[in-house]
């Protein structure tokens, strides 16, 4: 902190050129400019949250680019500002999602979802009505004339605003005996019975979207849609113009009394509903309670597996000059070296139950092979013997590192005090290398415990779990689940609020691991020496 | 039988034979570990090389012996074509994105460290303990926040949504800085001040103390740290799968498993092929640099 004041100064000494200091300025104008924009754009959509946050991320950047005393601060500005925008504002936006309704059916914010509904049109039964002809295009686009009761003219064409016209305006013909155009531009007058059965016009809205739109009622008339839900902000319900009925907003739907809604729905706090329907529902809880207890396993029998692997292997070979030494390192290195979602592929492959190399194998030698895909306990074998190949090379390589950190005279010492073997390796190697690579190993733990390469992409999480309401299968961890429950495809997905709760689970799960590891290894204590 | 139990025990008191002994056992040891480690890629060399392509029908040493799924790979094989399949667009995207977040994330976390070894300056402990918290979680715990921050960029800013490259740099970025900061600032910290001070005895300014003087020396470590950002960001499967969208957009990883997610006993070799391609660049790097990453990968955790 002492250091501060002369830094400030030797800045203002050494000076920035007048140049630098123009283009620092209009950088900063550029990007206020763009984020201004972008925040307005933001809350039209009703993106409220984002719009905060590129908020925040701009005043920021503001204060420390234009203040001088903010110098320091201009090295870590760009790199502070990705984190805040993609790794805490996801953190507490889920936070925010698990206590919404977000998700199939409720997928849009509020702002989105009321012009939506207003936009909804009916044909009301007392409309002003209009006499109507009908053109058509080469390529089978349709246009109307329309005359209103004080005989204004206008065109109409299917999406595009109805404008008052004239016959003889450009791009339209000469008025006929009756007053209608006899050709418009690009289309061909249909002479009465044609437009009358033909099928398609009375299907066919004319006028843009959100405006003034005319749909065919008879062989002669036509008449103007109107919007059928009318919006009161102070009730927050909408009122239908075809028979009065009035829809309340019941989080994130609007609903009659009777249980009509409106579509689409929008999304709105719930409270804790999220979490509660994975406890009150059996079809829920169930496949939950099956897939933490498989979360806890699946880690734990992975590291300790890796771990007894890697460490025999680096005792094996860890004598100085054992022959081979080097070769037989880089060989068992080898799994590790492969981007591991092509080995859980290959792996998928090799463990195809009717025609993988494992199981053509097991039955010529055995006549006997387990179906690693369809039953519980051997595709969660599957999955832990892959995982065995893909970590123990990473721990050979940390504990041979660890192991040849320990001094040799301490089993020097040992030996004399008459110490076996096992004693050794029980009492001096296995609590020293627990010191050294303790960390790591809950490290370990952890990416296992979030391991979603190797769940989803070996079997997809499968076999499926019974009678589970969700996609929900017997090797299912709960990053797998959360992305069933978030992006499965066939339906079963898109329940954002559900996904996120699980998701706020499992970071007060990975954050409790984590607070026990720095407990363990007083990480915290010493690093806070260390800045 | 007998015999040989004779011989042992006459040999055992020989610590000569007692060492010899050991090391055969390890070697035989060694040979099996070896095979487990070593049979699944040979394995897969042997299908990228069988032409049938088909799981079932794969021996280890191939029957219809040739190079023809490297050649439906490319769509060269006119009886052997499959629609979505991409390989060199996929492998394209990989190096591209995965080159763009390296040098990207290097640059911000260099700066960054700069900043946190050498200034001192309010907040700079708070900012950095909050940095070691935040690296706790993982960013794809957040998927559905990410996926859906992301779509809502693309509503505003259709360049930086879902399914474009560059929004998945982005979420990359925002992924690396935790670590990588803590990392950079700790070899920082190894290099003497007195570098900085005879810099600012000529009147350098931070930023050219950091551009001529530091930056070289810190030229191996970066190498490493961006050779081990280059293979994480090649490599990540999840963020890619859930904002890219389109086959022409996809990274190897992502194409890869939406090309075997269906028939895969019937695309077998080809993904072989394909799989040995992608791969093979990652293996060279890691195993002519196996000390160097052994060395960073340990790092984070042990003290000197």
């Amino acid at each position: 902190m002492t250091a501060t004041a002369p830094q400030a100064k030797r800045n203002r000494a050494t000076g920035e050129s007048f140049l630098s200091r123009i283009i620092r300025v209009l950088l900063i104008l550029f990007f206020d400019a763009g984020s201004i924009w972008f925040i307005t754009q933001a809350l039209q959509k009703g993106y409220s949250q984002i719009a905060i946050v590129i908020g925040i991320i701009t005043v920021m950047l503001n204060v420390i680019f234009l203040l001088p005393k903010a110098y320091p601060f201009r090295w870590i500005a760009l790199g502070l500002s990705f984190m805040l925008m993609f790794t805490i504002y996801p953190i507490v936006f889920t936070f925010y999602v698990a206590f919404t309704n977000y998700g199939d059916g409720h997928l849009l914010t509020k702002e989105q979802a009321l012009p939506l509904i207003e936009k909804i049109t009916y044909l009301p039964t007392d409309a002003p009505s209009y006499l109507w002809t009908a053109y058509k295009s080469s390529d089978g686009n349709y246009a109307l004339w329309l005359v209103d009761p004080q005989g204004n003219t206008f065109l109409g064409k299917p999406g595009i605003t109805i404008v008052p016209s004239k016959p003889g305006d450009p791009g339209i013909g000469e008025a006929d005996s009756k007053g209608i155009p006899a050709s418009i531009t690009g289309y061909d007058r249909i002479n009465a019975l044609l437009a009358v059965t033909d099928k398609n016009l009375p299907n066919i809205i004319f006028g843009a979207e959100g405006e003034k739109a005319v749909q065919i009622t008879s062989p002669n008339t036509a008449a103007a849609l109107e919007q059928r839900f009318i919006y009161d902000p102070k009730t927050d319900s909408f009122t239908d113009q075809s028979n009065g009925d009035i829809y309340n907003n019941v989080v994130g739907t609007f609903m009659t009394k009777d249980g009509k809604t409106i579509k689409p729905g929008f999304r709105e706090l719930v409270g804790w509903k999220n979490f509660s329907t994975f406890v009150n529902s059996p079809a829920m809880s169930g496949p939950l309670v099956t897939i933490l207890i498989w979360n806890f396993i699946f880690p734990f029998v992975s590291v300790v597996s890796t771990f007894a692997l890697g460490l025999a292997i680096a005792i094996m070979f860890n004598e100085k000059n054992f022959p081979l030494k080097k070769l037989i390192r880089t060989l068992l290195l080898i799994p590790y070296t492969i981007p591991s979602v092509i080995t859980i592929l290959m792996w998928r492959g090799m463990f195809n139950s009717e025609f993988g190399v494992i199981n053509r194998m097991l039955e010529a030698w055995f006549s006997w092979a387990p179906h690693w895909t369809t039953e519980a306990f051997w595709a969660r074998t599957a999955i832990l013997i892959v995982n065995l190949w893909l970590g123990f090379p990473y721990m050979m390589l940390i504990t041979s590192g660890a192991l040849q950190s320990i001094p040799g005279d301490l089993y020097e010492a040992a030996t004399v005090d008459g110490a076996n073997g096992w004693q050794r390796f029980a009492k001096i190697t296995l609590p020293l290398l627990f010191v050294a690579v303790g960390p790591l190993l809950i490290a370990s733990f952890v990416f296992n415990f979030n391991n979603f390469g190797l769940i989803y992409l070996f079997i997809g999480g499968g076999p499926s779990i019974a009678g589970a309401s969700t996609q929900a299968g017997y090797t299912d961890i709960l990053i797998s689940y959360v992305y069933n429950l978030a992006f499965a495809s066939g339906g079963r997905g898109l329940q954002y609020g559900l996904a996120s709760a699980i998701s706020l689970i499992l970071f007060i799960l990975v954050g409790s691991i984590t607070l026990l590891q720095y407990r363990f290894t007083n990480m915290w204590e010493e690093v806070s020496e260390n800045v | 039988m007998s015999n040989l139990t004779q011989t042992y025990n006459r040999l055992r008191g020989s610590q000569k034979f007692q060492k010899k002994f050991s090391v055969a056992i390890r070697l035989i040891v060694a040979v099996l570990l070896i095979a487990f480690a070593v049979f699944p890629v040979i394995w897969l060399i042997s299908a990228s090389f069988d032409n049938s392509n088909s799981l079932a029908t794969q021996n280890l040493i191939p029957v219809q012996a040739g190079i023809k799924n490297y050649q439906r790979l490319f769509n060269q094989d006119p009886q052997f074509r499959f629609g979505d399949l991409s390989y060199w667009t996929w492998l394209w995207n990989s190096v591209k994105v995965s080159t763009i977040t390296t040098f990207l994330s290097i640059s911000l976390t260099t700066l960054a460290a700069y900043a946190f070894s050498r200034l001192r300056f309010k907040g700079r402990v708070t900012i950095l303990k909050t940095i070691l918290l935040v690296q706790v979680f993982p960013n794809l715990l957040a998927m559905v926040a990410i996926y859906v921050i992301i779509f809502q960029f693309g509503e505003i800013i259709p360049m930086l949504g879902l399914n474009t490259h560059a929004g998945l740099i982005m979420v990359y970025l925002g992924g690396s800085m935790g670590m990588n900061i803590w990392l950079m600032k700790g070899f920082l910290d190894t290099i003497p001040r007195a570098i900085d001070e005879s810099g600012m005895m000529d009147g350098a300014s931070n930023f050219q103390i950091f551009w001529t003087l530091l930056l070289p020396l810190l030229r191996p470590i970066l190498v490493v740290i961006a050779i081990l950002s280059f293979i994480g960001t090649y490599g990540e499967f999840m963020l890619a799968r859930i904002l890219l969208t389109d086959v022409s957009k996809y990274t190897l990883m992502v194409g890869l498993q939406i090309f075997t997610s269906g028939m895969f006993d019937q695309k077998w070799g080809v993904f072989a092929a394909g799989a040995l391609i992608g791969a093979l660049p990652i293996m060279i790097i890691y195993l002519s640099l196996q000390d160097q990453i052994a060395g960073g990968l340990t790092l984070g955790a042990v003290k000197e």
